[in-house]
């Protein structure tokens, strides 16, 4: 079984300035805009490199969107910060109107997103925002898992022509992908090959997939995990390839079951394969204040979670 | 085209293509649409500089946002007879599988738009974007908007207004169609917003007031006012007085009219009133 180590942790809201500071040396369109959250949002670097290509908005994020939105008629790369809450929910009609329906490039980077934002509380930690965002034709939505996948995806989104949400946190967590990975929109990364269940996982969750094959291959079981960064568009192929192995599928993702990846896949293996799935998300509920691991203990998004529910799935086949 | 005589013409027959428009569909916003057109073709025909055919950067061309998108009637007639797409296709307004679709919108690839609009208070902050682009592409030309009266209640420009002065947005000017009327009746009445003149100046913005906002000299006088204003550091507002349904008198001096289509006999009415000058589409 393929092993994963990692020598330090990293937040992936630092992944996401590192990408956008070197965007800010190699793109001359890229701007970047942010509603008072520069420090949260690692945009110290962009911002202090380009200040003819930084916009302070202020605590005013309808305001940021539709200046974002304005920036691409010129031809401008624009990317926003704040906060997941307050870059999906609080603008949604904005996003809606002005950039998807608008069909503007603008980049909807989202910080502090699910429950590991941890103690400022529930006012704070969306678990809706996937959902709103896949809905919304046309947006890319994407979630990458640690430090330097966020960096990648960063830097690989100026690349694309369209609107996109990309999605990360605020919590430190292992770095474990390869540092400089390309990074490509809608494709699907198998992290560990397996046979008797599939692991499908995205964001914070992919680290915990992986700790839970370790799990899994102690008791004899073997789990394949796979790396959902990009839930839109999403890599059906991939899932249909694995789930005809194994013939059973757990989805994960620090986001409501509502309207997240699981609803996804599950859209995916009704119309082309009926697959039992369980999901590792949360169950309709708001989060509440506590640290980032008592949180993903208590709401069922930690290893421990995925090991349980894989047995339960594979007790379904 | 600069002459007053064919600014009028034109506006006699962006009315008429307004009427027609709307009554084919039994649909659409022709209030507000006859308000502003002298409005539409005064900017679009002696105050913007603009290049042939249409490019969605507009480099080295002023823009123009309609941040109150149910105005589309006029906006598109208006477009349509700059060159921008063939008259003929104002008779598709709010069709299926037409361009001119019942707010303005980029989604069908319809030249002259760049920005889709219709849920309100969203333009001036793209309008400010734009500018802010121009700025940094080294761009001179500048950026108009324009925006309902009632739309102000929305909160979204108050963000907006607020960072275009402490930004300095000086290469934008943003008009408000001030004829104090909105669905549900007067503004006073709806949702009254006081002095607003006395309200952009405390976010100091620069206004100019055109009284008489259905004049095509006023309005001349006012936009060209407001242009040599461009470039001194601070927002442009033009508060424009009109009178929702202008030219057509039944519907004048009322809101009915705001979001409601004439029948056979009123369109009839209507037209009489505003004979055809450079030709029906």
């Amino acid at each position: 079984m393929k092993t994963y180590t990692y020598t330090e942790k990293k937040d992936t809201r630092s992944g996401f300035g590192a990408g956008l500071t070197e965007l800010g040396r190699t793109n001359p369109n890229v701007v970047a805009l942010c509603a008072d959250l520069i420090g949260s949002l690692k945009m110290d670097d962009f911002k202090n490199e380009n200040p003819d290509r930084f916009f302070q908005v202020g605590i005013a994020e309808a305001n940021m969107i539709g200046i974002a939105a304005g920036l691409t008629i010129g031809g401008k790369i624009p990317f926003t910060g704040t906060f997941a809450n307050f870059s999906t929910g609080r603008v949604y009609d904005q996003i809606r109107q002005s950039v998807a329906y608008s069909g503007k490039n603008v980049k909807i980077c989202a910080s502090h997103a699910g429950l590991t934002l941890g103690e400022d509380g529930a006012t704070h930690q969306i678990l809706e925002d996937i959902g709103l965002m896949k809905m919304l034709p046309h947006m890319v939505v994407i979630n990458p898992c640690d430090y330097n996948q966020t960096k990648a995806a960063t830097m690989a989104i100026a690349e694309y022509d369209g609107p996109v949400y990309l999605r990360f946190g605020r919590p430190k967590v292992p770095v474990f992908t390869p540092e400089n990975q390309k990074f490509e929109i809608g494709k699907a990364i198998q992290m560990i090959e397996g046979t008797d269940v599939t692991i499908v996982a995205t964001g914070h969750l992919v680290w915990e997939a992986i700790e839970a094959s370790k799990a899994l291959h102690e008791e004899g079981i073997s789990a394949e995990v796979i790396n959902i960064h990009t839930i839109k568009p999403l890599d059906d192929k991939a899932i249909l390839k694995s789930v005809s192995k194994t013939g059973c599928i757990v989805t994960c993702e620090e986001h409501n079951h509502l309207g997240g990846l699981g609803e996804s896949v599950a859209r995916v293996l009704a119309q082309n394969s009926p697959t039992p799935q369980e999901f590792v998300a949360t169950n309709d509920t708001f989060g509440e204040s506590g640290t980032p691991a008592q949180l993903m203990e208590k709401y069922g998004l930690d290893s421990k979670a995925i090991v349980a529910k894989s047995k339960a799935a594979m007790a379904r086949k | 085209m600069s002459n007053t005589k064919q600014l009028q013409d034109l506006t006699i027959q962006v009315r008429r293509d307004i009427l027609r428009m709307v009554h084919k569909v039994n649909s659409g916003h022709p209030g507000g649409s006859l308000g502003c057109a002298e409005f539409f073709v005064t900017l679009y025909n002696a105050i913007m500089e603009r290049n042939k055919g249409f490019d969605m950067n507009g480099h080295n061309e002023d823009l123009f946002f309609l941040s109150n998108g149910h105005i589309s009637p006029v906006y598109y007639s208006v477009l349509a007879r700059a060159g921008y797409f063939p008259i003929e296709e104002l008779n598709t307004f709010r069709l299926i599988d037409s361009r001119l679709q019942g707010h303005p919108t980029t989604h069908e690839g319809l030249p002259g738009v760049r920005i889709a609009s219709g849920s309100l208070g969203q333009g001036m902050s793209i309008a400010i974007g734009a500018a802010q682009a121009k700025k940094l592409n080294n761009d001179s030309y500048l950026v108009y908007s324009l925006h309902g009266d009632g739309e102000l209640q929305e909160g979204q420009n108050w963000e907006a207004i607020m960072y275009a002065s402490a930004k300095k947005i000086d290469n934008m000017i943003c008009t408000i169609d001030l004829n104090g009327k909105q669905i549900d009746g007067a503004t006073d009445d709806v949702l009254a917003m006081g002095d607003i003149k006395a309200k952009f100046e405390a976010f100091d913005w620069l206004v100019v007031e055109v009284k008489a906002g259905n004049s095509i000299d006023a309005i001349l006088k006012g936009m060209t006012e407001a242009k040599a204003m461009t470039g001194k550091g601070q927002p442009i507002c033009v508060l424009l007085e009109t009178e929702m349904g202008n030219g057509v008198d039944f519907m004048m001096h009322t809101h009915a009219w705001h979001g409601k289509a004439p029948n056979d006999e009123q369109l009839a009415s209507a037209l009489n009133q505003n004979p055809e000058t450079l030709g029906d589409y």
